[in-house]
């Protein structure tokens, strides 16, 4: 990065992601309740693009099934709140490590190919996901889905009354989830991860086990997915099929590609832009499918690195 | 017994329609090697321009070949305005394509709305032919055969004339092609219309075999992934192969495991991958 400009953006950028988690903190007892609950969603879906960067943004693999693995977190949770009454957290331990398994089981296949049999895969991977959520009925419901999963009691309610609950769990889970992606990408694991993006070859020349690291991404990038549909299904309430259509899977891709790939941040921001444009521009039209058709076409051709990267001077 | 040859037959008709839309698509990827997502909007309008075209003109025929040269015509106005502003950047593609696809699904919406529609077709396609106890219905007759005469035509132009040598060319090695003077541009933007047209066909086809109706074009997509990761990137053999296998992995899959039928996209897929990552016909 060239030092001085790069520094001075990279400072800034850190001075307003603190400022952004502060008023995150503190505003929402002011705020309309139904300006929270779009906030809500906007942290679930950030959670899920930020994992998605891990893949795309940082190793290079551009990863199309994301939605695969927020669908197992997002069923595995409806399953357990509503048929057996779990807990908070066991729902949600048990939805990350479902998550990650099945990333497992999915990178054993996808990282037999790379480029765009990588992305086909992974998307083939993610419609069938939504093929298992909308025709195994018995366990699914199908196209009903799974309605009335109940709010999680917290016990939180001292803190910011009962309305709000959700959200600062949301909140603390997101923050948590972004100091971990952070700590990560800084780790000698994310740098290598970084080579591996820039050069596969170079990296195993250097002794580095590049098909594991993948790997390893992949299952990682899955488990935060997991815990973001988790979330997604105490949020919603309901949990079906639409909820992991193909047009959702892209949609972390895209906000990843808008926010900025490779940045971490650009993403989170990317997942806020979209689900906010998404309820503001629904207010005054039916075609909101249109305005997304646009975003992807404006972003594919004028702004393929995304917000920050109009602000980063381009490197090498 | 009976069970078997319905159900054979059932899945060799369906292999028919995957073959349409799975074989544009591993065209494309030969040629330009990009995920199109919007392979299955071609279908989409392709069945919808051909159902409005039945209504009035009341010749299948006809609507077929309108319906599938409109969508090429507009494939190839994609392919020179979009897609070549953004060559060689996987993801910017693949972006684009979703766009696409999102216009146009919503356009169909905006113009049809919501309701499924049936193409009836010419009388005969409700008819069946009995052999035997066993009958098979000429719209699956029609079904296969139009798949495997296309399929003759198809390979007839890619090995025995000198565009097809051309797109072989371009698929093994695009720069060294260019630099022999072939206008692989104009070549790609050919492969993409001759694409969009195939899947114009099997909408057609396929608003007369299952309806059209929103959505079918992201149900329809995956299938022709499938055939083209099984297959091989731009092999129309491969692509013939893999839409059989899938067809009746698929039929018998609804017929003996209705709840995880969809599942039985992923095992084929599984197992090349397993064995052979380019693909059965694939060259890596």
């Amino acid at each position: 990065m060239t030092a001085p400009a790069g520094r001075r953006v990279r400072a800034v950028l850190v001075l307003a992601g603190g400022v952004a988690l502060v008023l995150l903190a503190v505003l929402p007892p002011s705020l309309p309740t139904y300006v929270v609950i779009v906030l809500t969603e906007c942290l679930i879906y950030a959670v899920a693009a930020g994992s998605l960067d891990l893949l795309i943004g940082y190793t290079g693999l551009a990863s199309l099934g994301h939605a695969a693995f927020f669908t197992v977190g997002a069923y595995t949770t409806a399953l357990l709140a509503t048929r057996s009454g779990a807990s908070f957290g066991t729902a949600l331990g048990a939805s990350v490590l479902l998550a990650a398994a099945a990333s497992a089981a999915v990178g054993l296949l996808a990282l037999r190919a790379s480029g765009i049999y990588f992305m086909m895969i992974t998307l083939s991977v993610a419609m069938c996901a939504w093929g298992l959520a909308y025709r195994w009925v018995s366990l699914t419901g199908g196209d009903t889905g799974i309605v009335g999963i109940p709010r999680p009691r917290l016990g939180l309610g001292w803190l910011a009354g009962e309305g709000l609950e959700f959200y600062y769990a949301t909140l603390a889970l997101f923050a948590g989830c972004l100091v971990l992606l952070l700590l990560l990408v800084a780790s000698p694991f994310g740098r290598t991860l970084v080579g591996i993006r820039d050069s596969e070859s170079r990296m195993r020349v250097l002794g580095f086990n590049v098909w594991l690291h993948k790997y390893l991404a992949l299952v990682i990038a899955g488990a935060f997915a997991g815990l973001a549909g988790s979330l997604y299904a105490y949020y919603n309430g309901f949990v079906g099929p639409n909820a992991v259509d193909l047009a959702h899977s892209m949609q972390f891709v895209l906000m990843v590609i808008v926010g900025g790939p490779g940045t971490l941040v650009g993403p989170l921001l990317g997942a806020f832009m979209i689900t906010v444009l998404e309820k503001a521009v629904s207010v005054f039209t039916e075609r909101w499918v249109m305005v997304l058709a646009a975003v992807y076409v404006v972003t594919a051709l004028w702004a393929p690195r995304g917000l920050l990267g109009l602000l980063r001077p381009v490197r090498r | 017994m009976q069970f078997w040859i319905t159900q054979a037959f059932n899945g060799i008709s369906y292999a028919a329609l995957l073959f349409l839309v799975g074989g544009g698509l591993t065209l494309i990827f030969g040629v330009m090697k990009i995920v199109n997502i919007a392979h299955g909007s071609f279908y989409l309008l392709g069945g919808y321009l051909g159902v409005a075209l039945f209504a009035r003109t009341g010749s299948f025929y006809l609507a077929l070949a309108a319906a599938a040269v409109a969508v090429a015509l507009a494939g190839m106005l994609v392919e020179r305005v979009f897609l070549r502003a953004v060559e060689g950047d996987d993801l910017r593609q693949m972006l684009l394509t979703m766009g696409i696809a999102l216009f146009v699904q919503d356009l169909c919406l905006l113009v049809w709305g919501g309701d499924p529609f049936n193409l009836r077709g010419p009388v005969y396609f409700g008819w069946s032919v009995k052999v035997g106890g066993l009958s098979f219905p000429v719209l699956r007759l029609f079904m296969i055969g139009a798949a495997a005469l296309l399929f003759v035509v198809l390979w007839w132009f890619q090995e025995r004339t000198r565009a097809g040598a051309m797109v072989r060319a371009a698929v093994d090695n695009a720069e060294m092609t260019e630099a022999l003077g072939v206008n692989v541009p104009l070549l790609r933007m050919g492969v993409f219309g001759l694409g969009a047209l195939l899947a114009a066909f099997g909408g057609v086809v396929g608003s007369a075999f299952m309806g059209i109706y929103p959505g079918v074009d992201f149900e329809i997509l995956p299938y022709a992934f499938v055939v083209v990761i099984v297959g091989g990137m731009g092999s129309l053999t491969g692509a013939l192969v893999a839409a059989v296998l899938l067809g009746l992995a698929d039929n018998f899959g609804k017929a003996l495991f209705p709840e995880i039928s969809y599942f039985t996209l992923f095992a084929p897929m599984g197992i090349v991958l397993a064995l052979r990552p380019s693909g059965l016909f694939g060259r890596s």
